[in-house]
């Protein structure tokens, strides 16, 4: 009997097709796996189980009819809680957001339903996607699933370890700083960063704008590219969104999954990697550099000076940018108020009371660097060193097709480890957060594990702007490589998670 | 670049429209200052020669056709509002005492 939760995205695709499985049985499968071990995992904040299988149910009959149907349909998917659904609650993790039933769908919500694939409930993640561990949730964190007392990453955490428990064969993240890509490092799963504007960001409860960019999570490159295109495409009511065809995320997907890279050239970002990097990072790291050249790859060295100032650059734009945002959390229309005797009063006291620390944190960061007298040397300078850090990308581009480096300096550490410490928090991202600052996309495969600790290590590949095939194609060369190396989805290696009787009940 | 005092985190506050306890400021305005002391590093970096980015993929005059959607009703947007009233959002009192 094939155990479904663990088949990837594509193969319950076909599965479906053929009617070697319904839809209903997927998603209970999957509905199963989630009252098993949710309880310890915690990926979701709220479980879809009736409207999943009603959806399931229409998928069936209409393929038992004969009707054409999208390629996805049927399989089940996770939705980041930052996504708002119309009918069911959307938090971005945030107290001020509790029991919020949006009015509406945001545009990837829209082509989701679109593609008929069963939403199984909204992932838990970082208060307003800030943070690198859902430690920043109001909901509790996420535990890791290949050791539940360290970090799944963040923000999106919860799309992240509902892939590598099995919870979901595919879920949808958002990346402003690397929320998708350092979650799928240090829980041996996919994440892409699509060109920024590349996917819709209506309805996404906006961080920093100028940053913000969802993108599809999951086990493994192809089905990435699948939901990829689910995802991608123009939206009038998004108008950062680009005009350009959705990228062939698919067919480079295939293509790379030959493995061949002759004529690819890999640039190693110079100042991503060395120092502050931990060894089986550095040498998982290597070793995949390795198996690229003996596949045909050229390896070559870049440099990027301005990426030192990254990290700061982002702690500015980012703040300054959520301050903004977030206004509209104010007690009047929509979630928590506290009533004061004045609006201004109660919006102070919803506020207190609705955000986390680190949202009060970055939102008091980011009134600072806008304050008259000091926007021109934090906000200007910030702003200035995006162009810095674009000349350095375009000029590394013109000497390999794709760039690469470690997606996260580290595996993952243990919870509570860093969350009194922001600033050792944010080095997480020092090597996610180029990419955004930049607009470009990239994307995070399993590096394998690192001997010293045995949790997984994240392999990052970015490329130009618009570029997003190259990553498919390179991503999917190199995870054929890597997985032939290990035996399979290094997913598929994480030790067992006990279940709770509600599984064995079934 | 000054560094953020407690003073300074409180006035923020004020502004950013968050009540503040002493426990708060006090926790909190540490972990600033670290924080605004770590991004002060630009300050060394001359770049008076150099174009601000704000949007990462050039773009001017993005339009659409000025037609009509459809839109949520007043009752689809009130219907999560803490209070409301003839089809409005209600909220306490706009102005203080003092004004």
């Amino acid at each position: 009997m094939t155990d479904w939760i663990r088949a990837t995205a594509a193969h319950m695709a076909d599965a479906l097709a053929a009617g070697e499985v319904t839809s209903v049985s997927l998603t209970q499968a999957h509905l199963d796996r989630i009252a098993a071990v949710d309880g310890d995992v915690h990926a979701f904040l709220h479980v879809n189980a009736d409207g999943a299988l009603e959806t399931a149910a229409a998928v069936d009959a209409d393929r038992a009819a004969g009707v054409s149907l999208p390629r996805l349909a049927g399989v089940p998917i996770g939705i980041k809680d930052v996504l708002v659904t119309q009918g069911l609650p959307t938090t971005a993790g945030s107290r001020i957001l509790e029991g919020w039933i949006p009015p509406y769908d945001a545009t990837v919500t829209r082509k989701v339903r679109e593609a008929r694939m069963p939403i199984l409930g909204k992932t838990n993640m970082d208060e307003f996607a800030m943070g690198s561990s859902t430690e920043h949730s109001a909901y509790g964190p996420t535990h890791n699933p290949w050791d539940l007392d360290r970090i799944p990453g963040g923000s999106g955490g919860g799309s992240a370890a509902a892939l590598a428990a099995f919870e979901a064969p595919l879920t949808i993240g958002s990346d402003t700083g690397g929320s998708i890509r350092q979650p799928a490092s240090v829980t041996g799963t996919v994440g892409v960063k699509p060109t920024y504007g590349g996917v819709s960001r209506y309805g996404a409860i906006a961080l920093a704008s100028s940053l913000d960019q969802l993108g599809p999570c999951g086990r493994t490159v192809l089905d990435a590219a699948l939901l990829h295109e689910v995802m991608g495409g123009h939206d009038p009511h998004d108008a950062t969104s680009l005009r350009s065809p959705v990228p062939g995320a698919v067919a480079a997907a295939l293509e790379g999954a030959s493995g061949d890279l002759s004529g690819v050239t890999l640039g190693v970002i110079k100042e991503l990697g060395g120092e502050g990097y931990q060894d089986g990072v550095k040498q998982r790291f290597e070793e995949a550099l390795d198996a690229a050249r003996a596949a045909g790859a050229t390896v070559v060295e870049v440099e990027c000076p301005s990426f030192v100032y990254a990290l700061a650059a982002y702690y500015l734009i980012l703040p300054a940018e959520a301050s903004s945002n977030l206004a509209k959390f104010d007690g009047v229309r929509f979630g928590l108020r506290v009533e004061r005797e004045t609006i201004e009063r109660t919006m102070a006291a919803t506020r207190a009371q609705g955000f986390g620390d680190e949202v009060k944190r970055r939102v008091i960061l980011g009134t600072y660097a806008l304050s008259a007298g000091y926007y021109d040397a934090y906000y200007g300078s910030a702003q200035k060193v995006r162009t810095l850090i674009q000349r350095d990308f375009a000029a590394a581009f013109e000497k390999a097709t794709v760039l690469v480096s470690p997606t996260v300096p580290s595996t993952p550490f243990k919870l509570g480890e860093r969350i009194d410490d922001p600033l050792a928090m944010y080095l997480n991202d020092v090597a996610t957060i180029p990419a955004n600052l930049a607009g470009i996309p990239g994307m995070s495969i399993p590096a394998g594990l690192a001997p010293e600790d045995n949790l997984p290590v994240g392999f990052q590949l970015l490329a130009p702007a618009h570029e997003d095939a190259r990553l498919y194609r390179v991503g999917g060369a190199l995870e054929s490589l890597l997985n032939a190396s290990w035996g399979g989805q290094l997913a598929g290696l994480a030790p067992e998670l006990a279940t709770s009787a509600g599984e064995a009940a079934r | 670049m000054s560094s953020l005092e407690r003073a300074d985190v409180a006035r923020l506050a004020t502004l950013a429209r968050i009540d503040m306890t002493d426990d708060d400021l006090d926790r909190l305005s540490g972990q600033l200052n670290a924080i605004v002391d770590a991004v002060a590093t630009l300050a060394t970096l001359d770049t008076h020669d150099v174009p601000a980015t704000s949007h990462p993929i050039p773009m001017a005059n993005v339009e659409r056709d000025d037609v009509i959607e459809p839109s949520l009703t007043p009752a689809q947007a009130l219907a999560a509002a803490p209070q409301a009233e003839d089809d409005r959002f209600r909220v306490p009192q706009i102005l203080g005492e003092e004004a």
